[in-house]
């Protein structure tokens, strides 16, 4: 028990931190409005009625906690998952387009990387692009991909997974070359005392070594993969996703609704990472690389 | 007469740095015969790292031959004609102590119940058995070494090439491992060349001690031992080896080594 206290105590403490600091925005930047509507009404409000109308307005500029939480639990808890109005569709069909993303970016980047590690030419005519690619604002370059997509009939999960794709395979690319090229020049010399070839090089030597890199990169890209599908949902005119409920809410000033859904995928992020961080301590202790 | 496993003929080798060529091997000749334990000893920058490279075919000579078992360097390295073993054990994190032995086996193709035979034979012959299933990092350095001494002998190769194997062991754990390679070299009758910065590692482990010198890297001395194969560690107390480590610190300073 006193194990558990000390890891969680500091990320608790932080948390109530946090919500306290949340707290006093809230009615610093709610008061205005409040006073507002006291003067329009000709009367005067003490400063509990003051607190209570910042933390209970309909539509506040900085929405409390706690209409945030009661917000989640009636679009998780009350509603129907197959609902239009339940976050967990929307989350759902986020983290679908996220993961399919996540797994074309995965596979474009170690093919990439195993491209630029064996090819001379590769490693100078790929990388520059791959660099380049990323210094493209990718709210720019997501509505072109839905239209053209749509142009030639494909609509619906995978332009948003290519746009994910898109930002997830930078940070693999990067994280596998640099694994592949882990090894040291006294490995390689070895492989070549045995007589072993490139495909053998890569599969006992290579491939192996660029495991913890590999993972340090999963974890950096499905994050990155999650923003992609959020963006990816904002041309498509907010049918559905995390995504579109933060566009629909910023439509009609729904704060709260914005809030909840950047919750939502902020939980969803950190829950994906703590997933591949989870499958990272399985594989390299299987491997003996965790001591 | 016995036999010539290792001829190098005229052997030079230059290599092109920014600061113009450097002249790492320069006319060297030399024969090893089958069953030698043979020293490269020299100051840094000699080539005996080098000339011991372009044995096992990891350095290509600039010009002069150099024949190992009758063949080339590169037909002899495709018919893995020899075991390395490089200065850092450089065991793979990834794989146990067995797992790394088996590696170049695997790489070369024995069969599953051959390999489990040779890891166990190799592992004893190095004095690690009962460590199969250990992680690297379970193991002391000079363990890690052993080891890799083991991977080298795994596939049966009549010549081992060691570059400086205890070369970052302190010096009762090597006094002891030296002990060790004499004992495996009497019962394996390889033929091991051995290369290292130390007089008494070189006297003591030698049957020929090939003394290098810099600038331009050259043979400088071949001096053969006059002690008994089968040596102990007291060894070193005798005249004899002390008259030998004199002619080879003669060697040294001949070719300005201390300069």
């Amino acid at each position: 028990m006193t194990e558990f206290w000390h890891r969680a105590g500091p990320v608790l403490t932080m948390i109530l931190l946090l919500v306290a600091l949340w707290y006093a925005a809230a009615v610093a930047l709610n008061a205005a409005w409040a006073k507002d509507k006291a003067a329009r009404a000709n009367t005067s409000l003490s400063f509990s009625e003051l607190v209570a109308d910042t933390m209970n307005q309909e539509k506040p500029l900085l929405p409390a906690p706690h209409q945030v939480v009661k917000e989640i639990y009636k679009t998780t808890v009350l509603k129907k998952i197959t609902s239009k109005r339940s976050l967990i569709w929307h989350g759902w069909i986020t983290l679908s387009a996220t993961l399919l993303g996540f797994a074309f970016g995965t596979a474009l980047g170690i093919l990439l990387a195993i491209g630029i590690v064996y090819s001379r030419a590769m490693d100078m005519s790929v990388m520059p692009w791959v660099i380049t690619s990323q210094t493209i604002p990718i709210l720019a370059v997501a509505p072109m991909i839905i239209v053209v997509l749509n142009a030639v009939g494909v609509s619906g999960l995978l332009p948003k997974a290519i746009i994910s794709m898109y930002l997830s395979f930078f940070p693999i690319v990067v994280g596998m070359v640099k694994g592949l090229r882990a090894p040291d020049q006294m490995q390689l010399d070895q492989m070549r005392t045995w007589n072993a070839g490139g495909a053998t090089t890569f599969w006992k030597l290579r491939l192996p070594r660029s495991m913890p890199y590999l993972f340090a990169s999963l974890k950096i890209g499905i994050a990155a993969s999650l923003v992609g599908a959020i963006v990816g949902e904002l041309p498509t005119g907010a049918v559905a996703g995390l995504g579109a409920r933060l566009l629909a809410g910023s439509y009609y000033g729904q704060t709260i609704q914005i809030w909840s859904a950047l919750i939502c995928a902020a939980v969803l992020a950190a829950g994906l990472v703590a997933l591949i961080g989870l499958i990272e301590r399985i594989t390299l202790r299987k491997m003996g690389m965790l001591q | 007469m016995s036999e010539t496993v290792i001829s190098a003929k005229n052997l030079s080798l230059t290599f092109q740095t920014n600061d113009g060529p450097v002249h790492a091997l320069k006319d060297v000749n030399l024969e090893i015969n089958k069953g030698d334990f043979i020293s490269f000893i020299g100051p840094s920058g000699c080539g005996k790292t080098t000339f011991l490279r372009v044995m096992a075919d990891l350095e290509t000579p600039t010009s002069g031959t150099i024949e190992v078992n009758g063949m080339s360097a590169s037909e002899a390295r495709m018919k893995r004609a020899y075991g390395y073993v490089f200065q850092a054990a450089g065991l793979y994190p990834w794989r146990t102590i067995g797992g790394n032995i088996r590696l170049p086996l695997e790489i070369m193709g024995f069969d599953k119940a051959d390999q489990a035979e040779r890891v166990a034979r190799v592992l004893e012959l190095v004095e690690l058995s009962g460590f199969e299933n250990k992680f690297p990092w379970q193991l002391s350095g000079g363990m890690q070494q052993r080891a890799s001494i083991a991977r080298a002998l795994a596939f049966d190769a009549d010549i081992l090439l060691m570059d400086e194997p205890f070369g970052a062991l302190d010096e009762i754990v090597r006094d002891h491992l030296n002990e060790q390679l004499l004992k495996l070299w009497a019962r394996t009758e390889k033929t091991i060349g051995f290369v290292t910065h130390s007089i008494p590692e070189a006297v003591f482990l030698s049957t020929k001690i090939v003394v290098m010198s810099p600038r331009p890297g050259r043979i400088s001395d071949v001096i053969e031992s006059t002690l008994p194969r089968d040596r102990t560690l007291d060894i070193r107390e005798t005249q004899e080896f002390a008259d030998i480590a004199h002619r080879v610190r003669e060697g040294l300073r001949a070719g300005h080594a201390y300069d």
